[in-house]
Formats: C-alpha cells, structure tokens, sequence
C-alpha cells in the first residue's frame, strides 16, 4: 500500500523524476543542432567527426550532448542552482548517461532526443559514465560535467 | 519393476509411472542444459575474475565476449532447456499418460540445439559482441539472430508438445479431479512462456532480417520495448517453475502439503494476468515513455505479480512448519526449522532458494522497479545483484535441489559423493549471495554493470567499491565451485553411481516424527501421517515462525526501500 503511494507521491512532490519527455529526432540533424550551438556559445566551429570534446559554458536554458562511441561531446559547463534542458541522444548506438558520484542514470537512444531538466546543486567536475555496453572500448567512455 | 509394460515403467521408489519415450527426452534435455550450465559457469569465473579489479583476468575484447556468452548459456539455454525436461517429466509421470508424440520432442530437441550451438560458435569467433541483449543498432552476425530464432521456435514446441500430452491425459481420463497443484504451476509458466517467445519472434526475426541486409533497421525504442516483453515475462517463467519446484521438493523432504490450494493455484493465476504488465521497469529511465504508464504498469500492475510472489512466500515455509510441528517438532518458534533436514540436499537446497529469492530478490527487486529509485540504479551492478539473487540463488538452486531426486529417480544410480552433495547447496548458496551483495553495494556507489574496466580514465570511485568488487569475484568464485560441484557429481553419478535398477532410491534423509505411533515413512521420505492428540497446541498456531519471518522480511524491506528514498533524494533534482 505504502509502496503504491510512494511513487505517485514523488511524481507530485519529489524533485527527482524520470519524465520521459523525448522527441524523435535524426541523428544527423542532432548533431549538427548540437554544433550549432557549440559554435553560438563559444564563438569556435567544432564537429563530433574531430573527435575532442571542447568545453562549452552556456546560460540556462537548452543544452545539448551527444554520445558517440566513445565520446561524450561536448564537455559542458553549467552553474550551479541554475535549471538546464538537457538534450541528449547518440550518433551511432546505445549509450548509458551515467553522472557521478550521483549516480543518476539514464538511457540514451539514437533516434531519439531525450530531455532531462536538471538543477546541479553543487560546484565540481562530474564523471559522465557511458553504462550501456556501445562496444569494444565502451568502458573509455567516460566524460565530464563541470558545475561552477 | 522396470519391464517394459506400453512403453512404461513404474519407479520403484515412488510407484508413478514412468513413460519410457518421455524418460529419454528429460534425459536429454537435462544432460544438455548440464553442458550449458557448464560452458555459462566457466564463462561466470572469468568474468567474476575480471570485474575484481585487482585480479582483473580476460582483456577487453573477451571480457565482452565471454559476458555475451555467459548470459545467453546461463539466462536461455541452461534455464530453457532445463524447463522443457520439467514439463515433459511433470506432465507424463505425475499425469501417467504418455508423451502425445514423439517425433515432437525429436524436432524440438534438434532445433534448441543447432540453435544454442549456432549461438555460441558465433559469440566465441568474435561475431556477436552485442550483449545478450544485443540492443540495436548493435549488430550481429546473422547466425546469432537465426540461432536464438531456433531455440525460441524449438521450445515453443516443446511447450506445446507439453500441452498436447496435457490434452491427452484428460482425453484418456489418466487422473481424476482438477491436476495437482505442481502441473497447475508448471501450466502457468508454459502459458507465459508460450507468450514469452511469441515476443521474442517478434522482435528476432525483424532483427535477423535487418542483419541479412533485406529490410532496414527495426526502431531502437521498439526493440527494447519488445525484446523486455520477452526478457521480463521468461522471468516469470522461472519463477512459476522455481515455485513449481519449491512445493514439490517442500513435500518430498518434509512432507510439507500446500496449506490452501485454492490460494496457491490464485497466486499462479495472477502471476499469467499481471506479469507482463510489469515489463515496464526496464524502460524506467527511457525516453519516449510516459511516466503514467511508467507509474501504473510498475505500481498496481507489477505489485500484484508481487503479491503472488509474497503468497508462495508465506505459504511454502508456512506448509513445511505445519508438517514439521505435525511430526512433533513444536518448541519454540524456530523449532521445527532447526530440527528441518538440512543434510538433505533436496532440503537446502530448497530453503536456500527460498530464503534467497525472498529476502535477497524481493527487497532488492521492488526497490529497483520503483519509477524514480531506478535513476539511481538503472545499468548500475545493481540489476546483476539483484538478478543472481532471483534466477541464480533461487531457480538455479532449485533447480539443482531438484536434480539431487530426479537424477536417482530417472537414471536409477545412487548419487556418489553424498557428503559433498550435502555441502554442495550451501556452498553455491553462500557464493552468490556474496557476490550479489558485492554488486548491489558497488552498484550503489555507481559502478557500471558490463564494464571491463571501471577506472579507465582515472579514479571515480572510492576503496568501498573495489572492496565489493572484491567480494563479487570471491563471491563468484565460491559460487563457481558449487557450480562445478554440482556438475561433477552429477555426471559423476550418471557414469559411475551405484545402480539401484528395480531398487527404491536412498533417502536423503527426512525428519523423524517425534509422536507416538507414527505411521511408517515412505521409502523417499514421503511422511504420509499426520499429527497426534499431544500436537494440539502446534495445530493452534501452526505458523507462527513463518509469521516472525514474513514480519523481519517486511521490516528489512521497509528499512532498504527508505533508504533508496533518502539517497535519491540527494540527487540533483531532475525532471
Ligand atoms: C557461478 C555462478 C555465477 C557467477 C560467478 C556469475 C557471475 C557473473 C558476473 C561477474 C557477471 C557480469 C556482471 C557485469 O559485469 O555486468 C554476470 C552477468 C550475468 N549473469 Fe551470471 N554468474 C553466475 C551464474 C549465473 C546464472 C546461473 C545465470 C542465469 C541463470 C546468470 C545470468 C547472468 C546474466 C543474465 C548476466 C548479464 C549478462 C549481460 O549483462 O549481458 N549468471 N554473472
Ligand atoms: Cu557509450
Ligand atoms: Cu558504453
């Protein structure tokens, strides 16, 4: 009974919910959405097929991150008690958006643009964990998250 | 004896009917899912070997490898194959009918097994490093795909052969009234299982044809959508079979009768109505999907396939108690626990498995399916934790317990070694419940499940984590002894055991009724009496020690279902 109560209870009240909220979207076209705002935010041109993942400091708001095998692009920089509409999808396969030492967890699926409003609480640099195997080298997939 | 009368014998020790054409097909299916068990638990070793950082075994590439490998040999070929052999022994010995056809059981054999080896030469020449899983747009070699597609096929007719010799023996009016309680379970896992791999056509033959080239890719989303429709439900397959099995081995090793069939055969009823409605919690943190659904279909939906799961729970220790205290072991409230057979191995192995699958998977696992907790546990090693606990601790150890009757029973050879098999079940027991605790705490701290390495680009996580990863590789070692113990002597005892052609097998050993003027025990320890004057008061409150068990149960689980409250409220909020 309790147990039944619990979860509606946080979907009303609880500030951490997986809400799903998702759009289809062309991996293609992801990718060049989240160039294009790489290039606005840091006034530099920079594309995944580079391979590096320039730091980006962008005002809140939109945000985007791409996983591609084994990469997370780009490094983000985000202030802390700030709200942020993550965007994030994959290039190739399916990767795991795993943020440390939190532990939050989500599932990122090529073809699909999932988004996740976060609130960072505390300054630091976040390990972002690939946690869905992507391939032979997934366990280098390891990026950041900086929280000034 | 054991002439042959119509293709029958009668066991000597149990005096069922035994359908020669039948005995040889759970012959088979048994002995191969053995070998599966055997190639899974070598590939467990190593990969428990590994994921201890500090001894970390295979390289890359293999630790991927043998991952792929272990969790089809174990989860699919071993489970699979070991249920077809349960439902042709269930449905012919204690129905007495024969197998309805035998050309059936030959195409179904063949087919499982082209279609495990075809699996298994591809994952092990380097052709499908996708994962048991093998999420698209991973991709396979198509052999991979066509071998899962004939294994899947190739126990749908097993299954259905199953049904049609159940048909059969109404046809032949071989039994009277409603089927025991054992093939009323073993029912509701064919009819899940029956849906099961319906699914998993579904979502397989798209895949292979998009791997031979011929259509474009299937949808990512939908693939795993679909592929948990088949992954979640084969789950409750191995739970209404391990349920199945927990009644039959409570009743062989202490006489233990189901205290209210009607509740037990409802509890099976909900399992087939609600389980596949639980799928959802695979997908908790997915995109594209409603947390309203998300929310339904995990709450109302998944607990009601709980509450069968708490029902059998209760019932099962609650029946052994009351054949216990029936048989005179009343002090106390555990009295008739200590006083169970534990050198039985069928015993142990059974209660193991209970206590296993109750406290460890049934804390662990509604925690996990809660929508919001699994953000912080969703592909962590918190969902390998929780899965040796459930398939490993409790159907795999039931499934062995089960074995320590069947193989005397089928293959007339007395077990060698026994004292080992007595050890074997605590042994296994003990391993994985290390191992999965390891995993659960590790995963916990966020350590990834399938990763070769978890420091790759530098320290992340703290000396607890590497000491539970420590406790998973010597936890998985221990396990993999039981492992290979078990295999040993049972193969063992098929090439060398003592005969007991036309000889009622040894009993393991059952609890002596302590009353007066017992009745005699059955040679496989069947107590066939009931209770005495002097046992009125255990009669009063029969159950109460299952009572003070369900009662610590409930209190652990409200202590760790909090806390995953408490640790995920520490997480940055999230939308
Ligand atoms: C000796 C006993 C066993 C040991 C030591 C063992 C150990 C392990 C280890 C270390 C992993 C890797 C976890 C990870 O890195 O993600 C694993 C995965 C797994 N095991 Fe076991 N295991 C054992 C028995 C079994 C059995 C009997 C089954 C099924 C009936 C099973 C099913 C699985 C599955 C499905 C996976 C996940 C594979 C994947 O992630 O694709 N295991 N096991
Ligand atoms: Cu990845
Ligand atoms: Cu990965």
């Amino acid at each position: 009974m309790v147990m039944s109560l619990m979860m509606p209870y946080w979907h009303f009240k609880g500030k951490q919910n997986s809400s799903g909220e998702a759009y289809s979207v062309k991996p293609a076209d992801f990718i060049k959405r989240t160039e294009k705002f790489i290039l606005a935010n840091t006034g530099t041109e920079s594309l995944l097929e580079e391979g590096l993942s320039p730091v980006v400091a962008a005002p809140p708001g939109e945000i985007y991150l791409v996983a591609k095998q084994f990469l997370w692009f780009p490094t983000l920089k985000l202030r802390a008690g700030e709200t942020y509409r993550l965007h994030v999808s994959a290039a190739d396969f399916q990767h795991g958006f795993s943020l440390q030492p939190m532990n939050m967890n989500f599932q990122v699926v090529p073809g699909y643009d999932h988004v996740l409003t976060i609130k960072p609480q505390a300054p630091g640099t976040y390990p972002i964990v690939c946690n869905e195997f992507c391939g032979i080298g997934h366990q280098n997939m390891i990026g950041k998250l900086i929280v000034e | 004896m054991s002439d042959n009368k119509n293709g029958k014998r009668i066991c000597a020790t149990t005096g069922l009917p035994i359908c020669l054409d039948a005995e040889f097909f759970v012959k088979c299916n048994a002995v191969l899912a053995v070998v599966f068990l055997l190639i899974g638990g070598i590939g467990a070793l190593l990969l428990a070997l590994t994921r201890w950082q500090t001894v970390h075994l295979l390289p890359v590439d293999w630790f991927y490898r043998i991952l792929t490998l272990h969790g089809l040999n174990m989860l699919i070929f071993w489970i699979l194959f070991f249920e077809v052999a349960i439902l042709y022994f269930v449905a012919t010995s204690l129905l007495n009918v024969k197998l309805a056809s035998v050309k059936t059981a030959w195409v179904s054999l063949i087919m499982m097994f082209v279609g495990a080896v075809m699996v298994d030469v591809t994952i092990l020449v380097g052709q499908a490093d996708v994962m048991m899983t093998s999420y698209l747009p991973l991709l396979a070699h198509p052999a991979f795909y066509l071998g899962i597609i004939l294994v899947a096929v190739g126990t749908l007719i097993g299954v259905i052969l199953y049904f049609a010799t159940l048909h059969k023996a109404k046809k032949e009016k071989t039994y009277q009234g409603s089927v025991p309680l054992v093939v009323f379970g073993a029912t509701a896992a064919a009819i899940i299982a029956v849906v099961t791999l319906l699914h998993g056509a579904i979502v397989m033959i798209p895949t292979f044809l998009h791997s031979m080239g011929w259509i474009a890719q299937p949808d990512p989303l939908w693939y795993r959508m679909t592929w948990w429709g088949l992954g979640h439900m084969s789950q409750q397959v191995n739970v209404c079979a391990m349920v199945s099995v927990w009644y039959l081995l409570g009743a062989l090793t202490t006489g233990a009768k189901p205290l209210n069939e009607t509740v037990c055969r409802g509890a099976f009823l909900l399992y087939i109505f609600f389980i596949n409605l639980a799928s959802a919690h695979h997908l908790l943190v997915d995109p594209a999907i409603s947390a309203g659904w998300k929310i339904w279909n995990t709450s109302y939906a998944m607990y009601l396939a709980v509450l069968a799961s708490m029902i059998h729970g209760f019932t099962v220790p609650a029946s052994v108690e009351v054949a216990m205290r029936q048989q005179g072991y009343v002090k106390g409230l555990f009295g008739w626990l200590t006083a169970a057979p534990w050198k039985n191995p069928g015993f142990s192995a059974f209660f193991l498995s209970l206590v296993i699958f109750g406290f460890g998977g049934g804390i662990t696992g509604v925690t996990l399916g809660t929508q919001q907790i699994n953000i912080i546990a969703h592909n962590t090693l918190r969902i390998p934790g929780h899965f040796h606990v459930t398939v490993v601790g409790g159907t795999t150890l039931a499934f062995m317990g089960l074995a320590f009757y069947v193989v005397p029973l089928l293959f007339q050879r007395e077990y060698i070694f026994k004292p080992l098999a007595r050890l074997q079940p605590y042994l296994f027991g003990i391993g994985i419940t290390v191992m999965a605790m390891g995993m659960s705490f590790a995963g916990s701290m966020g350590v990834s499940r399938r990763s070769w390495d978890i420091e790759a680009a530098g320290s992340i996580y703290g000396p607890a984590a590497h000491l539970f990863l420590a406790a998973v590789g010597i936890g998985g070692v221990l396990a993999f002894l039981g492992l290979l113990l078990f295999i040993l002597l049972t193969v063992g005892t098929l090439l060398f055991g003592r005969s007991i052609v036309g000889k009622p097998m040894e009993s393991w050993g059952t609890p002596k009724p302590l009353a007066v003027g017992e009745p005699e025990h059955t040679p496989i320890g069947l107590p066939t009496g009931a209770g005495s004057p002097a046992l009125a008061m255990a009669e009063a409150h029969p159950t109460q020690g299952t009572m003070v068990l369900a009662l610590v149960f409930l209190l652990s689980f409200a202590v760790y279902y909090f806390a995953n409250w408490k640790a995920l409220a520490d997480a940055w909020p999230v939308r």
